[in-house]
């Protein structure tokens, strides 16, 4: 059966597992007829021309894991920021895993979309958030069509999140090919401030495909900085849509670090609804072998006064193959937009590709954008300069390409990640340059 | 130190270099002077390894050694030092961070351990002094939006926490100022010794006021093709170039 098929049918398996009275599973219902309709995107579809999940859905994915299996901290610490103090929401197959998570209802709720789902206490911030952003395409229909678990952020307003939360996925293996497709929703209000870092993890050669979906809203003059290790193995797919709408004033960055996995399509969309927005979209690719990375970003720039700021670096070595697609749109109202871009590659043999395409649709005849895009090797002057001063060549290589990444890592703004994330370049790189960047 | 031997070169099948000899022992100051053209950062060049320069024929021995076949980071562990002409910039590498990993790669190589962080402090901290560098500096990114004397003054810093044994600055004068060119020349000057040999190439006899060479030679269509004493400079920097081109079309 196709992959689809096996989809729709399950649908009817999974009813019996929710709440099929509640207003969320309406949403639902409605949710795999759009699925059903639309299916899966293909590479006839504009959005998706360089990305073909054809491969990818061709396994006999299990939708719902029937085993469990357990982890012991020890055996994943590597994959958790440990030297930190964080909140931790933790799923093990897509079952939440309680031993593993830390979550608070003090003040503010790090908790999990299923209580959010099923208790009352939170019906109204479901009812006014839940599916209100996300979009109707067919990959985000299916996910919300299957919607029961994943992470539940709540900070009411004038909060401080008092430390950062980590998100995790695992798979174990447990299954012979298994399908995730996790739900979140932050909601951040007024004044407040939240630092979430996301990981999916598959511990095993098994295929993994995960389809997440997460939706963020950012209330008034809230800050919210959210960022993606994507360092997943060789089997392991990912198509993560994100959808952010921010308020007046508020600040909202997502950096995404793609360093490896099979195929990965991140679809990430800011809707700016007020005056004084600020938009950040950053993100660093280092891939090899036949990995696929895929950045699908949107900006929709709808009032006036708002910036975005666009940066993401690929570095693309043997058969790799990247993509950039980053749309603004500004909309007549939106006067006195400043909207930037800029999409930089390094390509480290001649079989890696890059397909970078900016797309600006501006109705507004006040406005600062720009988009930039380059694609080049290694400077081998600055190859050789390196080299004279006794620095060998897998060194120096590896230098300069952290200095090219550099202005996004030093974005970063926890410590403990930026130094997580220097030591996974360096590894990837194969290289220790005894110095964090 | 150095003896360079009936030395051919060629970059993109364009031979630069036309059977150049050159003797450099160490305790010596040699100055390289010539015409734009001549071959003179080829020359650099070719001695710090540069790949893209192909050597047709001829030697170059650093003490008994013959380099040719040795990677840039492999001279420069056995103490080749180029101070660039043009010196590249590398955004998102500080100054420290920079020698730090050339200092400690180079003492991986010579099997050395790594330079303990108080020692390499201290190092910093003398070799800056004596270029009257200061401190902030050191953090800020290598080159980047530094002015053209900035660059020059880091290049000869480099040198001093390197202790190279054969240091070739090519143009080092370009772009400094008179204050700056001081500064500079005080510099190479204390880090001169009996063990160690410095090439300065220059177009100008202002700088060989400050550093004083033993040798002058005169570099012309890929040969040297005449050398003497520093009057020689003097005599250049008066008379030009055309009368040694005379001579030796003559």
């Amino acid at each position: 059966m196709e992959l689809k098929d096996k989809l729709v049918s399950s649908f009817l398996a999974f009813e019996d597992t929710v709440d099929v009275d509640s207003a969320v599973h309406d949403i639902r219902s409605q949710a795999i007829k759009t699925f059903e309709e639309k299916g899966f995107p293909t590479k006839k579809e504009e959005a998706w021309k360089y990305t073909s999940l054809n491969a990818v859905l061709k396994h006999d994915y299990s939708i719902f894991s029937k085993e469990e299996d357990n982890l012991e901290f020890k055996d994943i610490k590597k994959y958790f920021l440990h030297d930190l103090d964080t909140y931790k929401i933790v799923f093990i197959d897509g079952k939440y895993s309680s031993h593993l998570s830390e979550t608070t209802h003090d003040k503010i709720d790090v908790c999990l979309m299923s209580s959010a789902l099923t208790h009352e206490k939170y019906r109204s911030i479901i009812e006014n958030y839940f599916n209100k952003i996300a979009t109707e395409d067919g990959i985000t229909s299916l996910n919300t069509a299957f919607s029961r678990e994943g992470a539940y952020i709540y900070i009411p307003k004038n909060k401080l999140a008092d430390k950062p939360i980590q998100i995790i996925h695992f798979s174990t293996g447990i299954e012979s090919a298994q399908m995730l497709q996790p739900r979140n929703l932050i909601v951040v209000g007024e004044n407040s401030h939240v630092q979430i870092i996301e990981r999916h993890q598959s511990l095993t050669d098994n295929p993994v495909l995960t389809n997440s979906v997460t939706e963020i809203f950012a209330d008034k003059r809230a800050v919210v900085d959210y960022y993606k290790i994507q360092n997943d193995n060789q089997n392991a797919s990912l198509i993560d849509s994100t959808y952010i709408e921010q308020h007046t004033q508020s600040v909202a960055s997502v950096h995404t670090f793609a360093f490896g996995g099979n195929i990965t399509r991140n679809n990430l969309n800011f809707y700016q609804k007020g005056e004084g927005i600020d938009s950040i979209l950053n993100g660093i690719t280092i891939i090899e072998g036949k990995q696929h990375v895929d950045h699908n970003t949107l900006v929709h720039h709808k009032e006036p006064n708002c910036e975005s700021h666009q940066d993401y670096k690929g570095i693309f070595d043997e058969k790799a193959t990247g993509v950039f697609n980053g749309k603004i749109i500004v909309n007549k109202e939106a006067q006195k937009t400043n909207a930037f871009q800029s999409n930089n590659n390094i390509l480290l043999s001649d079989k890696a590709t890059i397909n970078s395409k900016p797309q600006l649709e501006i109705f507004a005849d006040d406005v600062k954008c720009s988009h930039g895009c380059t694609i080049g090797q290694l400077d081998d002057s600055a190859l050789f300069y390196m080299r004279s001063r006794g620095i060998g060549e897998k060194e120096a290589r590896a230098l300069l390409m952290y200095a090219f990444a550099n202005n996004v890592l030093s974005s970063v703004k926890i410590p403990q990640l930026k130094s997580r994330i220097n030591k996974l370049i360096s590894k990837k790189l194969g290289v220790n340059l005894g110095f964090d960047l | 130190m150095l003896k360079i031997t009936d030395l051919h070169a060629s970059i993109e099948g364009k031979e630069i270099l036309k059977g150049l000899n050159l003797n450099v022992k160490a305790g010596e100051i040699h100055a390289i002077m010539g015409p734009n053209g001549a071959g003179k950062s080829t020359l650099a060049n070719i001695i710090a390894g540069k790949e893209e320069y192909k050597v047709t024929k001829g030697k170059i021995l650093l003490e008994t050694e013959d380099i040719e076949e040795l990677a840039p980071e492999e001279r420069a562990h056995k103490g080749v030092f180029l101070s660039f002409q043009y010196p590249v910039e590398i955004p998102g590498v500080t100054v420290t961070n920079f020698m730090k990993t050339a200092i400690n790669e180079t003492r991986k190589a010579q099997g050395l351990e790594e330079m303990p962080a108080k020692d390499m402090l201290k190092k910093i901290r003398e070799k800056s002094e004596l270029l009257e560098i200061d401190r902030k500096f050191l953090s800020r990114s290598l080159n980047e939006g530094f002015s053209g004397g900035e660059k020059k003054r880091n290049e000869i810093f480099q040198m001093a926490m390197m202790e190279p044994k054969l240091a070739i600055l090519d143009e080092t004068d370009s772009g400094l100022d008179i204050d700056a060119l001081r500064i500079v020349a005080n510099g190479v000057n204390k880090l001169k010794s009996d063990n160690n040999a410095i090439i300065v190439i220059t177009h100008y006899q202002r700088l060989l006021d400050y550093i004083v060479p033993d040798f002058v030679h005169v570099l012309y269509d890929g040969k040297i093709v005449k050398s003497g004493t520093k009057d020689l400079a003097l005599e250049l920097e008066e008379k030009g170039y055309d009368w040694i081109k005379e001579e030796i079309n003559a």
